[in-house]
């Protein structure tokens, strides 16, 4: 393929870059203040939120680049964060002191944090060949059988993982300094909530760069040609084995991270909480915030993962007046339901998709008062909303299982 | 060995259960190509409704039965009128996800309205009877659940094979451009998928809460083990669900009643076996036993 060519496709086809717009950058600049008020602020109720946010952005981002970009359905991320988590809280842990502790090694975060993603994507490669033969609803289920498996296991190897109560997994820290109690960095002290914002906003932004750039390589063009049609990529050249391969080791990957930093955040790790509700929440939140980009991920996971929270925590869903009948948490249930539906149905593109609706909209209303040509302004606004519909809608539903 | 039986007549029972659900996902999934992930909680809901039925109405169980049968059924068909069929060329796991929030929605109703309490089970004889032979006890429960999976099967198999309709909904599981063609009236077919799996979903939960002796809100859950009944049969085969689903059921309650005798599986482990069982089959015929293998073109 000459460059010409491809320099032409990438013309025609690319989708505007979010930041591109003067709007989102002020959405973004906004939402930096936002975050630095909160930091600063916002006090430990808000502070949990955000963290619990952040970190499990970086599984969302995760799964967006093997389900939005590369078109594979899994349900299995929850048990990738998992691995993660156990793989933190046996290479930081304690070694045991009574015969009945779990395992662990004792070692430095700098250690355990990047071995969590190592072991996770490690493990993907194991997993891969098998599960990535399948596609479809079927790559679905057996994602599935993946959760259940990884229950089981957590709960059997107890020497490793404490069984089914669990394990405490140890924060990260260097010598008497720790993320468990405030403490003095650079002469001001934060709070633990801080501290851990400290560490996770970095890995998140590093993520989120990292996966925004894979979408415009020629790896990330390849994953969505693979979404796209995948015997039409592979008549194109694409090895499709590879581009799925390296789809999953690298979700698994940021699951392993995100799992890690949870367990540590919350200083525990239990069989139960990497169940598939936690899977199927991911997949809604790259669903509600947008398929294929990266701020839509971001979007998503505090749609679905701080929205609820909120809702619960500062009681903002209306009380019912009897005890009996509706409780906060059930709304929220209704409410997070609805919104999976709703945006299934009527805003395929996410919330990304409802921004860029509404800027065409206000861009509309714009060029009209100002009289402009409203033919080349149309144009152009014809052309994000469609785009916003394209990366919503890879290739048509295919639930055929393939032999390589 | 009396052992072995009783364990072997618990799994068919088991078996007959998930063959239910898994001709439910088949069904639909041979009309519109949608895997229905809401299936669970189609079953549990039923359940429920056949619950306020006979305890909170007093009504007779047959008509309690029936009610459940005509809420589920309402449901069904209002969810693939009003979303699914909004959803169709959409990708895979959009139309996975719609029906999860569908599933998310029922839990929560079914939670809301009747809490998580355990209650006893809508049934017509008491569930403790039963028959005993020698060391083998045939519980009235499980009788009654082969019983009736064996007339639902039956009533089935007649009407796909003898009806106009189901004539119709094999025509459009064939081919459903040419179905069209012939005048074959396509959304009916949708329709009439939903409310065969609904109502099938429905019966199997008031005989999973039977044969299990309580009624809980984890009672869904167990749809999710229809999956590698279907998968294990071929996601496209009828046949092959029933199959499926009792081969699956023995399994569980084989391991179930075995692993004791094996310490090394530790705890749990029969409800991985038939996730385990899923995965081999994947890997050696990936079409299922009955399936229809695919052949792609471009």
């Amino acid at each position: 393929m000459s460059a010409t060519m491809h320099e032409e496709t990438k013309n025609a086809s690319a989708p505007p870059r979010f930041l591109s717009v003067a709007r989102n950058r002020a959405l973004l600049v906004g939402g930096i203040i936002l975050l630095g008020v909160l930091f600063l602020f916002g006090g430990d109720q808000w502070l949990t939120v955000v963290d619990f946010t952040l970190i499990l952005a970086i599984a969302t981002l995760g799964l967006n680049l093997l389900s939005g970009y590369a078109g594979q359905v899994s349900l299995g991320i929850s048990f990738f964060m998992g691995i993660g988590a156990y793989t933190a809280a046996y290479l930081g842990g304690p070694p045991p002191s009574t015969p009945f502790d779990p395992n662990g090694l004792g070692l430095t975060w700098l250690i355990w944090l990047p071995g969590a993603g190592i072991i996770a994507a490690l493990l993907g490669a194991l997993i891969g060949p098998t599960a990535l033969r399948l596609r479809g609803f079927y790559l679905g289920i057996v994602s599935l059988a993946l959760v259940f498996i990884g229950q089981y296991l957590f709960s059997n190897a107890r020497t490793l993982t404490g069984g089914a109560p669990g394990r405490a997994v140890a924060p990260p820290g260097f010598g008497d300094f720790t993320f468990a109690s405030p403490s003095p960095i650079l002469g001001i002290t934060l709070s633990t909530n801080q501290l851990y914002f400290v560490l996770t906003l970095p890995i998140l932004a590093l993520s989120a760069i990292f996966i925004g750039n894979i979408g415009r390589t020629r790896g990330g063009r390849a994953l969505q040609a693979v979404r796209d049609h995948e015997v039409g990529a592979a008549i194109m050249g694409v090895n499709l084995f590879e581009a799925k391969m390296g789809a999953f080791v690298l979700s698994s990957f940021l699951a392993g991270i995100s799992g890690a930093i949870y367990a540590a955040y919350t200083g525990y790790t239990s069989p139960e909480y990497w169940s598939l509700l936690l899977s199927i929440q991911f997949v809604a939140a790259i669903i509600v915030g947008g398929v294929a980009t990266v701020w839509g991920s971001i979007l998503g996971a505090v749609f679905v993962f701080a929205l609820p929270e909120i809702l619960v925590q500062f009681s903002l869903l209306p009380q019912s007046a009897s005890s009996t009948a509706l409780s906060t948490g059930d709304l929220s249930q209704i409410f997070y339901g609805l919104l999976v539906i709703g945006f299934l149905l009527f805003e395929p593109a996410g919330v990304i998709g409802l921004i860029r609706r509404i800027q065409v909209l206000m861009h509309r209303s714009e060029s009209k008062r100002k009289g402009g040509d409203p033919a080349s302004e149309m144009e152009a606004t014809e052309g994000t909303s469609r785009e916003a519909e394209h990366a919503s809608l890879p290739g048509a539903a295919d639930a055929s299982p393939s032999n390589e | 060995m009396a052992n072995l039986v009783n364990l072997v007549f618990a799994g068919l029972a088991l078996g007959c259960i998930y063959a239910l659900i898994a001709l439910g996902f088949t069904i639909i999934f041979k009309a519109s190509g949608v895997i229905n992930f809401a299936q669970g909680e189609l079953l549990l809901v039923g359940a429920y409704v056949a619950y306020a039925g006979v305890f909170e109405w007093h009504l007779p169980f047959i008509l309690a039965v029936l009610i459940a049968i005509a809420v589920t059924v309402a449901i069904g068909v209002l969810f693939e009128r009003f979303a699914l069929r909004r959803m169709l060329g959409r990708p895979v796991f959009s139309i996975i996800m719609v029906t999860i929030g569908l599933n998310i929605l029922l839990a929560t109703f079914v939670d809301v309205r009747w809490g998580s309490n355990i209650r006893p089970p809508a049934t017509p004889f008491q569930i403790e009877t039963g028959v005993k032979l020698g060391a083998v006890f045939f519980s009235a429960g499980n009788l009654a659940t082969i019983a009736v999976s064996v007339v639902c099967c039956a009533i089935l198999f007649v009407f796909f094979r003898y009806t106009r309709q189901g004539l119709a909904m094999r025509a459009t599981a064939l081919d459903q451009e040419a179905a069209l063609a012939i005048g074959i009236d396509v959304r009916t077919v949708y329709a009439l998928a939903w409310a065969i799996a609904a109502a099938i979903a429905t019966i199997g939960g008031i005989l999973l809460a039977i044969t299990t002796f309580t009624l809980n809100t984890t009672l869904g859950d167990i749809a999710l083990l229809a999956f590698p009944a279907i998968i294990l049969g071929g996601l496209d085969s009828i046949p092959g669900a029933v199959v499926g689903g009792i081969v699956i059921g023995l399994a569980q309650e084989l391991t179930a009643g075995y692993e004791a005798r094996l310490p090394v599986l530790g705890h749990g482990f029969d409800s991985v076996a038939p996730y385990l069982l899923m995965i081999i089959i994947l890997l050696v015929r990936p079409y299922g036993i009955f399936g229809t293998r695919k052949v792609e073109r471009v």
